[in-house]
């Protein structure tokens, strides 16, 4: 790990202050930047600690009915909130099916947000990665490409946002609250973090020193709670990331869908939604074919990076498992291994 | 620039300098206070070897900046027996055979403990499973773990009771 100066903010506006100037980052829990800079990918020279910031754990009713979730809240404390998980239970599903119990004890919201992909090559620096380096090429191509994306890349990335957690709330519209040396702003988390493109070293929206402060989910995003699914492929039983996951959600009225909601993880280097699948289901029957039908919608654009080709076929299995899944009802209390694929569909004869 | 912060180490508080602010909990435990009960597995917040309580809860202490914890209260396994009085948590593992080679096992008592304050798992196994996922056994002795936590957590549970 290379030195770096520690600073201990006080306030917001002083640790915006403090990380405004090149080289800073932020530390919350250091859950994923600890690891980076051990493995030398990450060399900040000047650590922000944002741990004491007071009030940024908060998890609180906002006004218009919905909530906001402090940057600092911690992922064990969210998950296991009973009246978080009844109002918004993918979410909590998908939170209980990242990491170990460990790193959700530690990593906070915002931390999960902002944490870096997992590509191997990325965290390899004795490979060449236009994210670490721009210009340098990507290793990636050509590669192991099992965690690689298949919407959303181009020639200079393939990588994948790893978080489970953001792949619901994209699904559910949540706004990420921003502090700026200027001020404040909100920017909606499916326009917060950005494809690759010839750019992939720029990762999120956010300019210099500014902090995340909140993600905020609006008061709509209860009305999916009694359909709500979140659903992940991964390598082993738990502690891995996604191969491929999603979050369904349905809002429905008699035998119709009303609304649906619909996000993908690990298959883009953003939490993908997938606004042609809900488009698709809207008005519709929830049953296989029009569960089909989205799952065809969501991976339409979709193309191998890679020898990933398999992945396509995979999310829209798993697309259209995680709208079975919410259609058939939000389970009283979550499985034991949250978002298992393995786990049986409620009234469904087993296989 | 050397710091000071406080800790609260298995009960007794410190006063301790930080001379770098690169030192993770875990290496002031093992290297600063003489701690070598948690163990350094991976560094990478993998293997689970280094989990400690912070503030009564389990975390990979590799992945912590000692500095940023000032004023936490830290246990780890030497904090956790009473005298020569094992932790319910320590005589399940011996009793269930719970490791085979110990390397792991501080870090996998100390996840234990924490599991058992968190109170989500229950009685049943696979919850028990998926709650210890973060402590990797290359040994294997799984089942032992398993059989161990979920014996410890009754025992825990009906210390609290009476």
């Amino acid at each position: 790990m290379r030195p770096f100066d520690y600073v201990r903010a006080r306030d917001i506006a002083g640790a915006v202050a403090a990380a405004a100037e090149p080289g800073a980052a932020y530390l919350a829990a250091g859950t994923n930047l600890l690891d980076l800079m051990k493995g030398g990918v990450s060399r900040p020279t000047r650590l922000v600690d944002i741990t004491r910031l007071p009030g940024l754990a908060a998890v609180t009713a906002t006004q218009g009915g919905g909530l906001r979730i402090g940057a600092l809240a911690r992922n064990s404390d969210l998950a296991h909130d009973q009246a978080f998980a009844r109002a918004y239970p993918a979410v909590a599903e998908a939170l209980l099916s990242g990491a170990s119990a460990q790193l959700r004890n530690a990593a906070t919201a915002a931390g999960n947000v902002m944490q870096r992909t997992r590509c191997p090559y990325f965290a390899d620096t004795a490979s060449a990665c236009n994210k670490r380096r721009p210009g340098a090429g990507c290793e990636a191509r050509g590669g192991e490409t099992r965690l690689s994306a298949v919407l959303g890349w181009s020639e200079h990335c393939i990588a994948t946002h790893p978080s489970d957690f953001c792949v619901p709330l994209v699904a559910l519209d949540a706004v990420v609250e921003i502090a700026s040396p200027a001020g404040s702003r909100e920017v909606p988390l499916e326009a917060f973090h950005l494809l690759p493109g010839d750019a992939p070293e720029r990762e999120t929206v956010l300019e210099p020193g500014e902090l995340v402060t909140a993600l905020r989910l609006p008061a709509e995003a209860a009305a999916f709670a009694g359909h709500s699914r979140y659903l992940k492929v991964r390598d082993r039983t738990s502690y891995a990331f996604a191969v491929v996951s999603a979050a369904a959600a349905l809002r429905l009225d008699g035998p119709r869908i009303a609304e649906a909601r619909l996000a993908l993880g690990g298959v883009a280097l953003k939490p993908w939604r997938a606004r042609a699948a809900e488009a698709a289901l809207a008005g519709r029957e929830p049953d296989a074919t029009a569960f089909r039908d989205a799952a065809d919608a969501a991976l339409a654009g979709a193309t191998p990076s890679g020898d990933n080709g398999f992945k396509i076929e995979l999310a829209r299995r798993i697309v259209a498992r995680a709208l079975t899944l919410a259609a058939a009802g939000t389970p009283e209390r979550l499985p034991a291994l949250p978002a298992s694929a393995f786990a049986p569909i409620p009234g469904a004869a087993s296989p | 620039m050397s710091i000071d912060i406080v800790l609260t180490v298995n009960g007794t508080r410190r006063t301790i300098p930080i001379a770098d602010p690169r030192v993770t909990l875990l290496d002031l435990l093992r290297e600063q206070l003489g701690l070598t009960g948690a163990k350094k597995g991976c560094d990478r917040g993998q293997c689970g070897a280094c989990t400690v309580l912070v503030d009564g809860r389990r975390i990979n202490g590799c992945l912590a900046l000692a500095v940023s914890l000032d004023g936490a209260d830290i246990l780890t396994i030497e904090g956790l027996a009473q005298g020569e009085a094992l932790h319910p948590v320590q005589a399940a593992f011996i009793a269930h055979d719970g490791f085979q080679c110990g390397f792991c096992t501080p870090g996998q008592i100390m996840s234990a403990v924490g599991l058992i304050r968190e109170a989500q798992a229950g009685d049943d196994p696979e919850r028990v499973r998926e709650a210890m996922s973060g402590n990797l056994c290359r040994c294997g002795a799984y089942a032992g773990i398993t059989a161990a936590v979920l014996d410890a957590q009754r025992a825990v549970n009906q210390g609290e009771a009476a």
